[in-house]
């Protein structure tokens, strides 16, 4: 089981940066959502595996996994998608703004970008 | 008055003149005027103790961890150079009223002065030598503003930025020197500093220290090699000129190699490299200054000379030449700084300062005549004339100066420093105001108001006085020697006097006037030799340098850093992974901790679509909508794993998220291309796959590595886990850290996603108020549109769901202390029943329903939460600290009361908030000119008598 976790987020990380290395918004954005899932999960793991123990008081349970992973782990959640959106939305305004969706500064050549054109 | 008020009042005089600006030009200078007075009152109610041998001394401790404490110390010769500096400010105050134009302005030139005289004065009052150096960086930024202050003018910026990087990097060496010197002594208190010159001078650091420290006086006060500066600070206007560069920044460093003179001064390295810098600078100032033609750069010149022959004085190191450096300072202030007003005055009314274009002036500014006259005669060092006096006394200390075992060097060289001073005095003179009257002035030149030649006259007073009646000025001259000397030597026997007897100085005296004549009569043919020779400019010099900085930063930093982000991204991953296996290889790994655990073919196959999505992801990214599902079955999955794993909380939100998350992105995609083209080579995507292998590896790597063994500490999750409901009172361990152990985490967390919820709302705003707006109206859908804007079916279904939502997440809310649930998650789920609402019945019908408008619901949670935090200060526990109780209401069970629910309830509005926020604001860019929107929640509605939408043209 260990094995599928760790693998999971090591597939996951090296998609993600697949995409983050595109030249496109777009794809730049899955990419990052994609680390986040690993990075979410690795965090989470550092509390160990245990299944079927959540950490919701009981009486006559005495094994709960670790709490402190997956509190910090929520936040991290909520935050990345506040953040999510802020890199969609300067993508997007980007794009309405140049028509160009390309992550980096493009070269300017003379017959796509005529002169005194911002 | 105490020396706090001294050093403070000019900063805080600094804000009135910006505001008295409405108020008039001459409110404004008088404002200044009078702040500038009261300092200057102030510092002479000290005089009495100052003349009684007394050390006034004011202190507050600031940070006493770092040594740097708030003291300030006034002796003879901080009192001397706060003097000059208040003093020669009110003249030059006065003298700017006048000078500046009615398109200066007047507000922002006193303000910097202030602020400028403030930094002064601190440097000469200051105690400690971190907090000297504070108020001497101070003077850098300040002197800055005002030498660029024409803004217009090129050579004002350029001459400003010179001498910020030549002193600031000056600072910067001076910094390094005295916290080596600080280091030394084990104390930062310039009192404490000056009592140990022996330990000091045997330490092995003190070279080094000298070395920093002499750099940075040197930058200050424009001696060679950093003397270029000044010349080139002259652009800016005359009465920055006259206070900056004659009377007070240019003497900043002549006042700390005074102020260090009793633990530095006295060893060989000081002599030679205070002594030959000094009289370079004299030498090389003098000659340079005879053949400028610009007034002002003359009297630059004349300056720096000047100030090398007051550095030569103190680098001889005996208590002789530091009484003549005392003395000269006195005098130069006095004599230049009148000078640099006349200039003004001459440009002021004949608009040139070229002495080319002037001459025959004497007839026509008589007044300004005197007074130039006087002064540049004192400069000159003619009898009866203060520049005499100390001038006398420089040719007799370098007649003793022995520098390089060569008895004549000194000497020899400091006459032609004097005889070329004596020159360009004569020349001044002789050039500007003799000679025939012509009629080819830019402007007609007469006198100035006496509101402007009368600052330059008054200190022509002090010129003649001490001239004549020397023994006036010698008790003063005299204290202020015996603050730089303190223990290191004794006063010397020598009376300031004008005749001293047929000694050596006053023949070298008499060479150099009558050389200065005779020099000035071969001017001509003087200068077409000077013209012919070869000269280093200082300017292209410093430029080629500047320039070659810049190149070499932009040869290291661009190939990293060239503003591609997929570089960056490349580089950071490539490094993070290769400083990771360096880690790992060089560091011990220990065997596992725990034995794997088996997994069920459910768990597989999860994994299995897990991994089938992400590698679908990657193959099928260029088409964007399809990429997009894969991910929703990648966090889909994510959620599911959280849910085997123990973690309920964590799922619930995920999968909340991801709705949100999904609805977003398509938002977003329907402006954004459909596809991604084909862009990067082969070559390129095969690199991109090699360095995400191995960023995947690697993180796989690290985390087999780490879930089979446990942490090298023990966690703080125990205390959790135990503490949970015997102090927060709640059994769900999860929300109880979130609300309760770590709230404040949590509370930094929603203003964080309400910052970023608002941010999204402002780039909305900017996009919609430009030029994008029209586009965003007028565009064609590139998808095909459904008929039914709004279907009926799906109206029905969230009208009917809309309570059921709201249940749900009430009840989430409410059970989140103690089962699976909480603030978040609830937050999440209302806000996906509003979105439902937007999506079914459009934006205009669900926006014309809305009560509170979104920002406030934000601002409602964050205040929310921050008012639960401080309400645990009434009862004196620290911000958020939780209280709970049992209640119980009959007929119901027993429940529980606990602050961290209203805390909770914070973080409930602010995710509410800041989600809708963020949709809407994405939504809102959708909008089209030509597209119908209805103002009822559905297109066909059977019960509706009126027209179905499709016919009627409004509702937008």
């Amino acid at each position: 089981m260990e094995f599928l976790i760790a693998s999971a987020i090591g597939v996951m990380t090296a998609a993600g940066i697949y995409l983050v290395l595109r030249l496109r918004t777009f794809p730049v954005i899955l990419g990052i959502s994609l680390l986040t899932y690993a990075v979410n999960v690795f965090l989470f793991t550092s509390g160990r595996v245990i299944p079927g123990a959540p950490p919701v008081l009981r009486d006559n349970v005495t094994t709960y996994t670790d709490p402190l992973p997956q509190a910090l782990v929520l936040t991290a959640i909520v935050i990345s998608f506040g953040m999510t959106a802020v890199v969609v939305m300067m993508g997007l305004g980007a794009f309405l703004g140049s028509d160009d969706d390309h992550v980096d500064d493009q070269p300017d050549t003379p017959q796509d970008k005529p002169e005194g054109s911002a | 008055m105490s020396l706090f008020f001294i050093v403070a009042l000019p900063f805080f005089g600094a804000l009135l003149p910006g505001l008295m600006n409405p108020a008039g030009r001459s409110a404004c200078a008088g404002v200044t005027f009078t702040v500038t007075l009261a300092a200057f009152v102030g510092l002479l109610t000290n005089l009495p103790a100052i003349l009684a041998g007394e050390v006034v001394t004011a202190g507050i401790d600031w940070m006493p961890a770092l040594g740097l404490n708030f003291t300030l110390m006034l002796d003879g010769l901080g009192f001397f150079f706060a003097l000059l500096i208040l003093g020669i400010g009110l003249l030059v105050i006065a003298y700017a009223r006048q000078y500046l134009s009615r398109d200066d302005n007047m507000g922002e030139f006193f303000t910097y002065l202030l602020l400028f005289q403030g930094a002064m004065v601190g440097i000469v009052l200051s105690d400690n030598i971190l907090l000297l150096l504070i108020f001497w960086e101070l003077t850098s930024l300040s002197s800055f503003l005002l030498i660029g202050y024409w803004k217009h003018l090129p050579a004002g910026r350029q001459g400003a930025r010179m001498a910020l990087a030549v002193t600031g990097m000056g600072g910067l060496a001076m910094i390094g020197g005295m916290l080596i010197l600080g280091q030394i002594v084990g104390s930062y208190d310039l009192s404490v500093i000056l009592q140990n010159r022996e330990l000091i001078q045997a330490d092995p650091l003190y070279l080094p220290a000298l070395i920093l420290i002499l750099t940075g006086c040197f930058a200050k006060s424009a001696q060679f090699p950093f003397h270029f500066w000044l010349p080139h600070a002259m652009a800016a206007p005359t009465p920055v000129s006259a206070y900056l560069h004659s009377a007070t920044m240019v003497k900043a460093g002549i006042f700390l190699m005074a102020r260090m003179w009793p633990v530095l001064s006295g060893t060989t390295e000081w002599f030679i490299i205070v002594t030959t810098a000094g009289l370079v600078t004299m030498v090389l100032g003098a000659v340079i200054a005879l053949f400028k033609h610009d007034l002002k750069a003359l009297l630059a010149f004349s300056t720096v000379s000047h100030l090398g022959l007051i550095t030569m004085l103190l680098g001889t190191g005996t208590a002789f030449g530091a009484m003549a450096a005392v003395f000269h300072i006195l005098n130069h202030a006095t004599f230049k700084a009148a000078l640099f007003m006349s200039a003004g005055i001459i440009d002021h009314e004949a608009h040139t300062r070229d002495i080319r274009r002037l001459g025959g002036l004497r007839s026509l500014m008589p007044v300004t005549f005197v007074i130039v006259s006087l002064a540049a005669l004192s400069m000159a060092g003619i009898p009866l004339l203060n520049g005499f006096l100390s001038k006398e006394m420089m040719l007799e200390e370098a007649n003793h100066t022995v520098l390089f075992n060569s008895p004549w060097l000194v000497p020899v060289l400091a006459t032609v420093g004097a005889l070329f001073s004596a020159a360009y005095s004569f020349r001044l003179i002789s050039h500007v105001f003799f000679g025939p009257v012509r009629d080819d002035y830019p402007a007609k030149p007469h006198d100035p108001p006496a509101g402007m030649w009368l600052p330059p006259a008054l200190l022509i007073i002090p010129v003649i006085l001490i001239g004549v009646a020397p023994f006036l000025a010698e008790p003063f001259v005299k204290l202020v020697t015996a603050a730089v000397l303190g223990d290191a030597a004794e006063m010397p026997s020598a009376h300031l006097k004008l005749w001293h007897g047929l000694v050596p100085a006053l023949y070298m005296s008499i060479i150099a006037v009558v050389g200065g004549v005779t020099m000035l009569a071969l001017f001509k043919p003087a200068l077409r030799i000077w013209d012919a020779l070869p000269r280093p400019e200082a300017k292209t010099i410093f430029d080629a340098l500047v320039g070659a900085t810049v190149k070499l930063s932009q040869a290291l930093i661009l190939p990293l850093h060239n503003g591609a982000f997929t570089r960056y991204a490349a580089i950071g991953t490539v490094t993070i992974v290769v400083a990771g296996y360096y880690a790992w290889s060089t560091g011990t790994v220990g065997a596992p901790m725990h034995a794997m655990q088996t997994a069920d073919p459910v768990l597989i196959s999860g994994w299995g679509m897990l991994v089938a999505a992400t590698i679908g992801m990657v193959f099928l990214h260029r088409n964007r909508f399809l990429s997009l599902i894969l991910m929703g079955i990648v966090g889909l999955m994510v959620s599911i794993g959280f849910v085997f794993l123990s973690a309920p909380d964590l799922a619930m939100t995920q999968f909340t998220v991801e709705v949100v998350t999904i609805i977003l992105m398509l938002l977003a995609l329907n402006f954004l291309p459909n596809r991604t083209p084909v862009e990067s080579t082969v070559l390129r995507r095969m690199r991109d796959v090699a360095v995400a292998v191995a960023g995947g590896l690697a993180s796989f790597g690290l985390a087999y590595y780490y879930i089979l063994r446990d942490p090298v500490s023990t966690s703080i999750s125990e205390f959790h886990l135990a503490n949970s409901y015997k102090g927060g009172g709640g059994t769900n361990v999860v929300n109880v850290i979130l609300v309760d152990f770590r709230g404040f985490d949590t509370f930094g967390e929603i203003i964080v996603l309400s910052i970023a919820a608002l941010l999204i709302y402002a780039l909305t705003e900017a996009l919609l108020s430009g030029p994008v707006r029209s586009r965003l109206l007028n565009r064609e859908p590139d998808q095909p549109q459904a008929g039914g804007v709004h279907p009926m079916m799906m109206v029905v279904l969230t009208r009917v769901m809309m309570p059921v939502v709201m249940m749900v997440g009430f009840y989430i809310f409410l059970s989140g202390h103690n089962e699976p649930g909480g603030g978040f998650i609830a937050g999440l789920i209302v806000s996906i029943g509003v979105v439902m609402q937007y999506m079914a019945s459009g934006f205009s019908w669900a926006s014309a329903r809305l009560r509170y408008p979104y920002h406030g619901v934000i601002g409602a949670g964050v205040l929310a939460a921050g008012f639960t935090g401080i309400g645990a200060w009434f009862v004196d526990k620290p911000f958020l600290t939780s209280d709970f109780t049992y209640v119980r209401i009959p007929p119901f069970e027993k429940f529980e009361l606990a602050t961290a629910a209203l805390f909770d309830v914070g973080v409930f509005l602010s995710v509410v908030g800041a989600v809708m926020l963020s949709l809407e604001s994405f939504s809102r860019l959708a909008r089209r000119s030509e597209s119908i929107e209805s103002e009822y929640p559905m297109d066909i509605d059977p019960s509706r008598q009126d027209q179905p939408p499709q016919a009627t043209q409004g509702g937008v």
